[in-house]
């Protein structure tokens, strides 16, 4: 082994080690504690001192995705004996499930207005960027510069606008609505990210293409779209989150048919006042999907927050 | 004019096929490309803003569609920059600009040279430290007013857990004095691992051979620090602080699920202000001139900022 007097002691990286698991365990207390208390009965959730160990029960998840009716027991008797699992867990509680939440609904729309706005993203900033990283645009580093700025904006001061031009659009609370005005938040990202990766493809494979009598559309599919696949999917990833948390927007914007899970979830309210289990099981499954992508990204993590301005 | 054969043929070509033979010249494919993205951003983006800024010179209601809109001139900018709640609000903004900042600093880059040590597994605890900024603020904000419910709160547990004072006796987001610091301390928490990685970028960008070279002239580990960490690392350090600036300046869902901009206006944030302005007293011109003045701050003291941090890079 070489020696060398920048590597750490070893009881230098045991107790560095040491502290930033100390704080890593403490920071992922608070999601953890949001997972615990999906699965906790109404009781154990408010319990004190709080619980750590608990019998587990998917009441919070029943809760989450049905709604249910007080019922007496007159009326329980008379809907006879329950069918399911779910309505078993439902009457024990003296309740009738009277039908499904809008949860599903919500979680749906996230889904579509995610990935379509992030679909179109991708195709509008992966076009942009290739211009921008190959030929000369007059004005370049102008409208570079513009299309990060739009991203300074708070977005409660366009929202008043974007509601009177949607109102006059008839895009109010529609999902294609949403989905534009995600692509254009998320433009501004995808397009400086998108640019870095196409700046580092050599230009000449392109080159060597347009010799061998590629038109420039062929040359940008079918050599620099391929060599650009995994700055392609991280960027892609960093748009759908965003989308998938985005709040302001959704809350001024949508309230019935296109409204997302994030204006939804704090709102979920129980027979008895605020049901924090059935927020919990809502928030865990909105929440866990963005955790794994986290996981898929960690390589490119940096360059995505920071708009491609550090590279690793 | 003589033509010669390959010119008449050309002149006969009709013109779609003979785009398609030269192909379209550059110039005409980098407007192709970049048209759509510019005219979406000018739809969206600018539009609104100078909808917006003609708007903050009338006296329009959004609710009241039927009432004549006047011109107004610089009156709503006047009442604002006269109006003492504003000024309550930009300081409880300033505070919690500065104390998230601050913190996160600290945090992030102490966290960040703790990991450059390079200990075994640190890029799988740096993922796990980087989860809470992935998420949704809106969720996450709603959850923590869980945490910091008085007495079956776990945060307040924790507190009591630790300081033995009585975990009912306080209430985080209901009292005036706890609440700033109740939304410093879920931001901190949520977004000092933004700080962390950038902070790591450049940590890491530091070659070795510098400190091999202080090694040799015996420097001391804190001299090492002080003059070859602290400043190498500090545009990096400065960029940091200029992304969590421009966010925490708009910072909205994160707080208005916690504390909703209470008690009283105790962390009414100007995000948070401008919505209630906006979309529940419906004062659509007022909130318009409010928009404007929030935008030409943010990007003037951007703009400064950049100035200074590009003069910290060329050094």
């Amino acid at each position: 082994m070489s020696f060398s007097v920048t590597e750490p002691t070893k009881g230098t990286k045991w107790f560095a080690g040491l502290l930033v698991i100390t704080y890593a365990i403490i920071t992922l207390v608070p999601l953890l504690w949001i997972i615990a208390t999906g699965f906790k009965s109404p009781t154990d959730s408010i319990a004190y001192p709080p619980v750590v160990l608990f019998e587990p029960t998917l009441e919070g998840y029943v809760n989450l995705f049905t709604d249910r009716t007080r019922a007496t027991d007159d009326m329980l008797e008379a809907a006879g004996p329950p069918e399911t699992w779910y309505d078993e867990i439902a009457r024990s509680r003296g309740t009738i499930i009277s039908g499904p939440s809008r949860y599903g609904e919500r979680f749906l729309n996230s889904v579509i207005i995610g990935f379509g706005s992030t679909f179109l993203c991708m195709v509008l900033g992966t076009a942009a960027a290739y211009a921008f990283s190959r030929f000369r645009v007059p004005l370049k580093d102008d409208l570079l510069f513009f299309i990060l700025s739009t991203r300074m904006m708070p977005p409660i001061a366009v929202a008043i606008p974007i509601f009177l031009m949607f109102r006059n659009l008839g895009l109010n609370d529609t999902h294609l609505g949403m989905i534009l005005l995600y692509t254009a938040v998320n433009l501004s990202l995808s397009v400086w990210l998108l640019k870095g990766f196409i700046d580092e493809i050599p230009m000449e494979y392109e080159e060597a293409a347009l010799i061998d009598g590629y038109t420039r559309f062929q040359a940008f599919y079918k050599v620099v779209l391929p060599q650009a696949a995994t700055g392609i999917a991280s960027t892609a990833i960093f748009c759908l989150i965003f989308a998938w948390n985005e709040y302001a927007f959704a809350v001024l914007l949508t309230s019935g048919t296109a409204q997302t899970a994030p204006p939804f979830i704090p709102n979920i309210i129980g027979v008895n006042g605020k049901d924090w289990p059935a927020v919990a099981a809502g928030a865990t499954i909105f929440l866990v999907p963005v955790m794994v992508f986290t996981v898929l990204l960690r390589k490119h993590l940096l360059r995505g927050i920071t708009f491609g301005a550090v590279r690793k | 004019m003589t033509s010669s054969p390959i010119q008449k043929a050309a002149q006969v070509t009709p013109d779609g096929v003979a785009r398609k033979i030269r192909g379209l010249s550059d110039r005409t494919i980098a407007w192709i490309f970049v048209a759509p993205t510019i005219f979406l951003l000018l739809a969206v983006n600018i539009f609104p803003l100078i909808w917006t800024i003609r708007l903050s010179f009338t006296n329009f209601r959004v609710n009241r569609p039927n009432n004549a809109v006047e011109w107004v001139g610089l009156r709503n900018y006047e009442r604002i920059l006269n109006d003492p709640d504003i000024w309550n609000t930009m300081q409880a903004t300033a505070h919690f600009l500065l104390w998230t900042i601050a913190l996160q600093v600290i945090i992030g880059f102490f966290l960040a040279f703790l990991i450059n040590k390079k200990f075994k597994g640190n890029d799988m605890w740096t993922t796990i430290i980087v989860f809470p900024m992935m998420l949704s603020p809106a969720v996450v904000g709603n959850f923590w007013t869980f945490l910091y419910q008085p007495q079956i709160g776990l945060f307040n547990y924790v507190i009591a857990f630790f300081t033995g004072v009585d975990p009912a006796s306080f209430s985080m987001i209901g009292d005036v004095h706890l609440a700033p610091w109740a939304i410093i301390i879920a931001d901190t928490w949520m977004w000092t691992p933004f700080v962390m990685l950038i902070c790591l970028a450049g940590l890491r960008s530091i070659p070795d051979s510098i400190y091999e070279a202080a090694e040799c002239d015996r420097a001391s580990k804190w001299r090492q620090f002080w003059t070859i960490t602290i400043p190498m690392a500090l545009p990096f350090l400065m960029l940091a602080v200029l992304f969590r600036g421009i966010e925490n300046f708009k910072m909205f869902d994160l707080v208005v699920q916690l504390t909703g901009g209470g008690p009283g206006n105790t962390t009414t944030l100007t995000s948070i202000d401008l919505k209630r302005e906006a979309f529940e007293k419906w004062r659509t011109g007022y909130s318009s001139a409010y928009a404007v003045i929030l935008f030409v701050t943010v990007f003037g003291l951007a703009s400064i900022y950049v100035k200074a941090l590009n003069k910290v890079k060329e050094r």
